[in-house]
């Protein structure tokens, strides 16, 4: 696979103090599905504005394929975006719209209308060529603003939040149709969002950001298995922390004090004796231990409360130090209230070893 | 139930009075028109009540005075001129307050409401000043600058402020599709501020039409019609006059009737 887009230490500064972007490099693969992920205002939608010739960088290069493009103005690169308010123009019909792009192309019009009709047919909406935007939902103008774009046959697809206006139900099944679309078209997607499922469910490859610069980036699983900071592992999925000190850090394999109890880990880092360290625990790799069962780590606390979320329940644990750590618990059958936990009773937690991250430092993010 | 009734009828109350106050207001601004239509084809040449018979006298005269004839071309040739002259400047002027910043902004888009703020008279008087300085004679086109520059404000304020609701995405989406900014604004935001162009132009055209102030100190042998009109008013209110403004009042109901037509915004 070829680079179809590279960044090279690309930074915008909108004033001395105001950055978007601080430093960034990133190569995107030909045909890959990138997302941009991050809080509101880590500098995502500035990174993709810049791809798109929207903003431009105060330092850095952003080459296409093999050409410098950092200073072109967007009509003259092969870039097309999926705007978060889809952006269709209100005065022109569907067909208009779609056909919008292909102006410049100087295409004759029976080209034009078939490849008009071939983007609609590909988001399924070919019956609404002569209405306007204004007539359409907003699930409907999502995927016209898709057939606007991916008409003009672009190297990429930048998309901002594209799915961000749409309610729940139909974001997910969005999510799955631009997944397949991505597929079938085989057009290189950046896609910015803020939406952590979002991110993990439709991407290649997860770039999370943090204040302008890239904090982490990998396949989703990697993502969630080895989040390289608190923060990549607060942002992608749920954690809870614990304070703890390096008991004993021999090759591989580390036993940590925490809240009273020493657990084993394997940390991803050398980690020295007496160390202070944070420890993370994913939720719904905590388990509530049933009486004599046993877990290679195990902690002691009291159940301070318990929330009902359909799929399961989430508790919420105070350990002996008074530390809180929540265990998220299936329920494959329906409730029954007797065997339900209870707020103020005794919980043994149990954690495998190598589902315990390890972090250098004491951070709460 | 027994709550009900009170609200009831003080809801009703409420509305008798609201509407009766709507009649009155209406009643106050559009009493004087009818009574103004009514004498223009009143039989008789004193404007005293009642009515005493149908005559179309009044507008035959009018179809005969010449100087009349002169004053309307006059007010179109410099009612036309000022609204292009003004639509030509300030269109472009708000494409600028919108698109680039730049220090002193604000203070830029202020200056240009001075002339729509400050009397007729003062925008009169510095203008005419300026003339003199430049040795311009007066004339009808000294007049269609000094309303142009009075009228300014009136385009750009209300541009700017449609360019303002027009989201900045649009302009980028045709950007993305390949449209030079010269195309962008051509296809795209050219239609979408059309209505405040046509309303801002009418606005303009009818604020010049009968203007007074700043043509008294600025025309020079020619006058435009609510000059001659105030000029042959100095022998009192004939009926000839009150059929003038009937014709005034057509005229303006066919111009509002055309700007709400033509600034329909298209929502099929
Ligand atoms: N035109 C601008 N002028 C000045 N500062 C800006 C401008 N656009 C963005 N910023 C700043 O740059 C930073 C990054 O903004 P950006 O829009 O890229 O965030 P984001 O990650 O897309 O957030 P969100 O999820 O809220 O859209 C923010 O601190 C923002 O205030
Ligand atoms: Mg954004």
């Amino acid at each position: 696979m070829a680079a179809i887009i590279e960044l090279e230490n690309i930074s915008k500064h909108y004033s001395p103090t105001i950055i978007g972007v601080d430093n960034v490099s990133l190569t995107v693969e030909d045909g890959e599905f990138v997302t941009l992920l991050g809080p509101s205002g880590c500098g995502k939608s500035t990174l993709l504005r810049m791809i798109g010739g929207f903003e431009e960088p105060t330092a850095g290069v952003i080459r296409l394929g093999d050409q410098d493009v950092t200073l072109d103005p967007p009509y003259k690169r092969e870039v097309n975006m999926v705007f978060q308010d889809y952006a269709l123009f209100p005065h022109m019909t569907i067909g208009e719209n779609v056909a919008y792009g292909l102006k410049t192309f100087k295409l004759d019009k029976n080209t034009v209308r078939t490849r008009v009709k071939d983007a609609l047919t590909l988001v399924g909406l070919y019956e609404k060529v002569n209405q306007r935007p204004q007539q359409l939902s907003g699930g409907q103008r999502q995927r016209i603003a898709l057939a606007r774009a991916i008409v003009r046959r672009p190297k990429v697809l930048l998309l901002d939040e594209p799915l961000s206006a749409l309610d729940a139900k139909l974001r997910e099944q969005m999510q799955i149709e631009l997944k397949h679309l991505h597929e079938k078209i085989g057009i290189t997607f950046i896609m910015v969002t803020h939406d952590q499922t979002e991110a993990l469910v439709m991407s290649d490859r997860v770039v999370v950001m943090e204040k302008g610069r890239i904090a982490q980036q990998g396949r989703p699983q990697d993502l969630y298995d080895h989040p390289a900071t608190p923060y990549v592992a607060n942002f992608i999925g749920t954690t809870t922390f614990l304070p703890g000190t390096v008991a004993d850090g021999a090759d591989g394999v580390a036993t940590i004090d925490v809240a009273g109890t020493r657990i084993s880990a394997h940390p991803e880092i050398e980690l020295a004796k007496g160390a202070t360290v944070t420890v993370g625990l994913r939720p719904e790799k905590v388990k509530l231990l049933a009486e004599g069962e046993t877990a290679e780590n195990e902690l002691e606390g009291k159940i301070t409360e318990v929330i009902y979320y359909g799929l399961g329940l989430r508790i919420s644990v105070a350990l002996a130090d008074g530390s809180k750590i929540d265990a998220d618990t299936l329920l494959p059958d329906k409730l029954s209230h007797s065997t339900l936990p209870q707020v103020g009773a005794p919980v043994r937690l149990g954690v495998a070893t190598h589902n315990i991250f390890v972090f250098e430092g004491k951070v709460t993010p | 139930m027994a709550r009900k009734t009170p609200s009831l009828i003080s809801r009703y109350g409420a509305d008798t009075g609201f509407m009766t106050f709507v009649a009155f207001l209406m009643a106050f601004l559009y009493i004087p028109i009818w009574v103004l239509i009514a004498f223009s084809f009143n039989d008789s040449r004193s404007l005293t009540w009642p009515l005493s018979g149908f005559t179309l006298d009044w507008y035959r005269k009018l179809a005969e005075n010449s100087d009349l004839h002169a004053a309307i071309g006059n007010s179109f040739y410099v009612a036309s001129l000022a609204t292009v002259l003004t639509l030509l400047v300030g269109v472009p002027a708000a494409m600028v307050l919108h698109k680039v910043s730049f220090p002193g902004k604000s203070v830029f888009r202020r200056l240009i409401l001075l002339p729509i703020t400050l009397p007729g008279i003062v925008t009169g008087i510095s203008m005419l000043n300026m003339f003199k300085l430049m040795g311009f004679p007066l004339s009808l086109e000294t007049v269609v600058l000094g309303h142009a520059t009075a009228l300014l404000g009136v385009v750009v304020t209300q541009v700017y402020a449609r360019l303002q609701r027009l989201p900045k995405s649009l302009e980028e989406a045709a950007y993305d599709l390949g449209a030079t900014p010269w195309r962008t604004f051509v296809d795209v935001t050219l239609p979408n501020i059309r209505s405040a162009i046509i309303g801002a132009g009418l606005l303009s055209f009818v604020l010049s039409f009968d203007e007074i102030p700043v043509t008294f100190f600025l025309t020079g042998r020619d006058n435009t019609l609510p000059m001659y009109i105030y000029s042959t008013m100095r022998r009192g209110v004939t009926p000839e006059i009150n059929a003038v403004g009937t014709i005034i009042v057509l005229l303006s109901l066919i111009l509002i009737i055309v700007a709400v037509v033509a600034g329909r915004e298209r929502k099929k």
